[in-house]
């Protein structure tokens, strides 16, 4: 299978004109910054203080006074699923940040120097995949105990193969274009090549999966903080408030519902925006629409 | 009675029309081609008539085909007519096979759609088919899959499925634009006999003067989407009455003025090359075994004064390009030596050819994919200066820039533009900006107009030629196609199999060819002038 | 093809012998004595001395290296710290419940997902296609726990219709058994139905801009006979190695299901036994998973060669 990047000839400004009429983009944006503003916020204002246990409210039903209700410490759900976007944010954020910084450069070094290095590194990519990612992030997280920090480390290992792999694919296929040859005509080195002209021309691809890996990592986050393993209390995650969730679902179901939702819109936001940057910059697939 | 008959026919994709007022027919037997320049809508015609279009695609107007009213046709209808009485061959014919069906199968399918015969008679007639259209059992059986075949042999396949069941209509778009000019005399050839063997009608569709003048007993000449002229071959090219059809014809047939030739006397040379060859590691057969190298570049030698033109022409796959690139140091050599201005450049590290690649540049054939799209044209036309010992400041930059764009006929305005701002022939007017920015000897072009449209090629040959003159660069073309090298070259190498078999002066080598190789190039290469002269013979 | 597929074989065993280096690295670095662990805080220190001597503990790294694979080899896993039972016995216990649950999980998420997809492809931008879509685009979000609670919530808890959890045993008869299983295996299967939905939604397209789709209608055949005849098989390629990965995340994601239903799987042994510490559990288990990943990307990797004549070479 070759991959083939047809390479969009368009100026910033018909790019955002196209970007404000595709709805998946625009939904998905909206949603992202929704989140992201919202993680802010708790910094400076939450309905709640999420530090305080009020046993006296306990396991509120969502009201005017609590719109997402209350759980087992009387803790005010929305204020708990607004600081804990913090985490489930910065966790996959950082985690994307080692997977593209490590991964894309030894996906283009092996690419641009092809032959054994490009084997060897190929190889040990098939080496992370064998293992299934969550099993060896719960065995990381286990080893190192339990934690934030220890969940971006362990999720961030694993978005290493897939960045590497896919700038690996893209910048294969566009070093055979006559634009690089005419480069290395020019007497330009494979470094100089790979920086001005391979990583320009697959940064919308790294985009797309940056967005995917984002949303996979929240789940993931939210995964390792079910079982335990991810931020630890008092710290409020996604993950952990549907562990505390889980044998109250009886008494009171809103608290493993709306933590949930949080999740899903969140994955959703992303997903759409990178389809939405898909669509845009991949002028093949504007054809088919 | 027309078997094809296309009259008042507009076509709009969306709000752009596509074609207007097209009128257009093909008679039984007989051979309609229907010429123009890109984007002049001969392949819209095309799926009009086959009912392909796009969704978006809007036809008026009629066409009848055989009594039938194909607009109004409904798709059961028209998959009745399709590979029944219409058949059609493209333009691709490395992508229009599916790579995981035999070839048997796909000749087979549609005479088992169609006939209803069982899986043993469709095979066997595909088998027939198969054979007439020149892939013998012994080589070619049914089983046999895309991926084992060359590009010639593949649009044999897809001859065969297009007439497999002796349509009355034939349509072929761009048949033979892919394939060297051998493979496309040959399969010209088959296509002919297929036309007089079952009296069927031909629509063919190029770009190429030539091949149409060759083929077509009418011709119809359209340019964004109206039919310009339209008559007898012969008379519509011999008497050029439309100065459209005479344009197009001047075009194909243009020959740049070159007062000064550079003969091979002058003292050094500028460029050696020295029982070079080059071998890539071929496909294992057996595990055991040491795959047999494939020899690209077999003992190659040539050398090329300063200022002389020289064209490289051969078969596509007979090692030119890569010839090309180990001279232009972008490929290595697997032995010989490579000497330029006297200095070997075979084995050197790429700090030490700097000084060698200043002098020495390139231009390639594609004008739309030799651009990096997400960089200005100042960028890329200056790319080359990095080369430079003393690298320019910005301002000098802009300015040695600004001069290689006005001597390619483009405004320094062009300078802050993207690749996607220009059209084909300003690319490559580009494309030979970059080349010369750093004032090089030698210029190696591979292919450089064999993209373009006639009217816009002679533009750029008028370009290579004048810079030839005015800075003295001397030229390596490479190339398939023997008017481009009787157009501009002092001297033709003609090569084969990897091995440089017949040199000499141009006009030498065309008119006399020596070798079998070179005859067979210049028997197949089609030829206006000639192909007018057949036809006014024939059609009085 | 011999010599693809003789490739992928030995590039799958040399991966299996790189990550069998890795699995065993990992716990040898790891904090706490197993013999300690065994033998409880007021042990002397002479006792845990003989029982590492005992357990090959003080050999040299290599040779424990190679006694730990020969044990592999030979299904002799160790005994478990925890348990004190043979892993063997702990493994195929659990396995009656995990491999059923992934291989039902799996079934779903193809039967689910490819007719979908074929669908949605084939009505491309009409409202079926949308609405199936963004059902898949819903899917791919959820993360498959809390989707399980909800099941729970809904078909144990309200409608009563199956149990919430636990595992009554194949001794229990196949029925309820399996009964048992029904919710996680969905759970499971549907975000990944969602994935492979999409891939193979997004695959026919592809497939159905080529040339040689045109080509066939060309010939006369219907659009649907072209989808089924042409475009099927093409797309098959990056299906079949969306189901190759997805294997891999089935199994790793029955470690979480496996917790919120309370079922006696691998996923819940290998959570446990982190926890506990039960390293020899631990590594076993792991490198079953991993032998299982390794061996379903050769059987993707050969059916690319049955799927595609390319890789075959030359007959």
């Amino acid at each position: 299978m070759t991959l083939h990047i047809d390479i969009p000839e368009e100026t910033f400004g018909s790019i955002l004109a196209k970007a404000f009429r595709n709805r998946s983009f625009l939904i998905g944006f909206a949603i992202t910054v929704l989140v992201v503003a919202m993680a802010l916020i708790s910094y400076i204002w939450t309905p709640y203080d999420v530090t305080k246990l009020v046993i006296s409210e306990k396991t509120l039903a969502p009201s005017s006074a609590h719109w997402f209700g209350t759980d087992h410490f009387g803790r005010d759900i929305l204020s708990m699923i607004m600081v804990g976007a913090r985490n489930s944010i910065a966790v996959a954020l950082v985690a994307v940040g080692i997977g593209m910084g490590v991964g894309v450069p030894l996906g283009a070094f092996a690419a641009a120097r092809g032959g054994f290095v490009d084997e060897a590194l190929m190889r040990l990519n098939d080496l992370v995949f064998a293992f299934p990612a969550l099993l060896s992030a719960i065995m990381i997280t286990a080893i190192f105990g339990p934690g934030a920090i220890n969940a971006i480390i362990a999720i961030g290992i694993f978005n290493i193969p897939v960045f590497a792999r896919v700038a690996r694919a893209g910048a294969l296929a566009i070093w055979p274009r006559e634009f690089i040859l005419a480069a290395r005509a020019a007497g330009k080195s494979k470094t100089q090549i790979t920086i001005e002209h391979v990583l320009p021309n697959i940064a919308t691809l790294l985009l797309v999966q940056g967005t995917i890996q984002f949303a996979l990592g929240i789940l993931a986050e939210a995964g390792l903080s079910y079982v335990g393993l991810g931020a630890q209390p008092p710290m409020p995650s996604w993950g952990r408030m549907l562990f505390d969730a889980q044998t109250r679902m009886v008494v009171a179901p809103w608290m493993a519902i709306f933590p949930g939702m949080a999740i899903v819109i969140t994955v959703l936001g992303l997903n759409l925006l990178g389809d939405g940057i898909a669509d845009i910059l991949d002028p093949k697939s504007r054809r088919q629409r | 009675m027309s078997l094809l008959e296309i009259e008042n026919l507009s076509l709009m994709i969306g709000d752009t029309p596509i074609l207007k007022a097209v009128e257009l027919s093909v008679a039984p037997g007989k051979v309609m081609g229907l010429v123009g320049e890109s984007g002049s809508g001969k392949s819209m015609t095309a799926l009009t008539i086959m009912q392909l279009l796009p969704y978006a695609a809007r036809a008026s107007g009629r066409v009848s085909f055989d009594g039938i009213d194909i607009l109004a046709a409904t798709e059961d209808q028209m998959c009745a007519l399709r590979g029944d009485d219409i058949g059609m061959v493209f333009q691709e014919p490395m992508t229009a096979l599916n790579p995981v069906k035999t070839i048997g199968e796909q000749v087979a399918e549609g005479i088992r759609w169609h006939t209803k015969a069982s899986r043993a008679d469709a095979e066997d007639r595909a088998r027939k088919m198969l054979d007439r259209v020149g892939l013998p059992e012994a080589k070619f059986p049914l089983s046999r899959y895309p991926h084992e075949l060359s590009g010639g042999q593949r649009q044999r396949v897809v001859i065969a499925i297009a007439c497999a069941l002796k349509p009355k209509l034939l349509i072929a778009d761009e048949p033979t634009t892919a394939l060297d000019v051998v493979l496309q005399a040959q399969i010209l050839d088959l296509l002919r006999g297929l036309v007089s063997e079952n009296r069927m009608g031909l629509l063919l569709i190029s770009h190429d003067l030539g091949v149409v003048t060759e083929m077509a007993d009418r011709i119809t000449v359209l340019r964004h989407g109206e039919v310009m002229e339209t008559g007898d071959t012969a008379r519509t090219l011999s008497e050029q009455l439309h100065p459209y059809t005479r344009q197009l014809a001047l075009a194909s047939m243009h020959v740049p003025a070159r007062p000064k030739t550079h003969a091979v006397s002058q003292s050094k040379p500028l460029l050696e090359v020295e029982g070079v060859t080059r071998d890539y590691s071929g496909r294992r057969t057996s595990l055991f075994q040491r795959p047999t190298p494939i020899r690209a570049v077999d003992d190659v030698s040539l050398s090329l004064a300063p200022g002389q033109s020289v064209a490289l022409v051969g078969r596509s796959g007979c090692g030119k390009s890569t010839l090309a690139r180990m001279i232009l140091a972008l490929d290595k050599s697997t032995s010989g030596t490579i000497r330029f201005r006297g200095e070997t450049i075979t084995g050197r590290s790429e700090a030490e050819l700097k000084a060698a690649r200043r002098d020495m540049q390139v231009v390639f054939q594609d004008p739309y994919g030799s651009f990096d799209p997400r960089l200005r044209v100042e960028k890329l036309v200056a790319e080359p200066l990095h080369v430079l010992e003393k690298k320019p400041t910005p301002a000098e930059r802009r300015e040695m820039v600004a001069h290689a764009l006005h001597e390619v006929g483009l405004g320094v305005s062009d300078m802050d533009k993207y690749p996607h701002e220009f059209s084909g022939g300003q690319r490559q007017r580009l494309s030979i900006a970059r080349a010369i920015i750093t004032r090089p000897k030698l210029v190696v072009a591979d292919e450089p107009v064999s993209a373009l449209d006639v009217s816009i090629r002679a533009q750029i040959l008028d370009l290579f030629a004048e810079l030839n003159q005015k800075l003295g660069i001397a030229y390596l073309f490479i190339t398939h196609d023997l008017t481009v090298a009787r157009a501009i070259t002092d001297e033709v190498l003609v090569m084969h199999d990897g091995r440089i078999v017949e040199r000499g002066k141009t006009s030498d080598v065309l008119d006399h060819p020596q070798s079998e190789a070179a005859k067979a190039l210049v028997a197949a290469a089609p030829d206006l002038h000639r192909a007018i002269a057949r036809r006014l013979q024939e059609q009085g | 093809m011999t010599a693809y597929l003789l490739k992928r074989l030995a590039i799958a065993i040399a991966t299996l012998i790189l990550a069998s280096m890795v699995v065993f690295a990992v716990l040898e670095i790891l904090p706490g004595d197993p013999a300690r662990l065994m033998l409880g805080l007021n042990a002397s220190a002479e006792q845990v001395e003989q029982l590492r001597n005992q357990m090959g503990l003080n050999a040299p790294l290599v040779l424990r290296y190679l006694h730990w694979v020969g044990g592999l080899l030979s299904l002799d896993f160790g005994r478990s710290y925890t348990y004190s039972v043979p892993v063997i016995d702990l493994v195929r216990e659990r396995m009656a419940v995990s491999l059923p649950l992934a291989l039902i999980a799996l079934a779903l998420s193809t039967i689910i997902a490819i007719p979908v997809g074929l669908y949605s492809a084939s009505r491309r931008g009409r409202a079926g296609d949308t609405i199936a879509m963004g059902a898949a685009q819903l899917g791919v979000a959820v993360p498959n726990f809390w989707f399980a609670l909800m099941l729970i919530y809904l078909f144990a808890v309200w409608l009563r219709l199956v149990p919430a959890g636990g595992f009554p045993g194949w001794s229990a008869g196949v029925w309820p058994a399996l009964k048992s299983l029904l919710l996680p295996a969905v759970a499971l299967a549907l975000p990944q139905a969602a994935i492979l939905a999409r891939v193979a939604r997004s695959a026919l397209i592809e497939v159905l801009n080529e040339d040689y789709i045109r080509t066939a209608r060309a010939k006369g055949l219907p659009y649907r006979a072209v989808l089924w005849r042409h475009a099927l098989r093409n797309a098959m390629i990056p299906v079949l190695t969306i189901l190759g990965l997805q294997f891999a995340f089935l199994l790793a994601g029955t470690i979480i299901i496996e917790n919120v239903f309370y079922l006696p799987g691998l996923g819940r042994l290998v959570f446990q036994a982190i926890t506990q510490r039960d390293l020899i559990v631990v590594e076993s288990i792991v490198m079953l998973l991993v032998v299982a990943v390794i061996a379903v990307n050769l059987v993707v990797d050969v059916s690319y060669a049955i799927v595609d004549p390319r890789l075959r070479g030359r007959q």
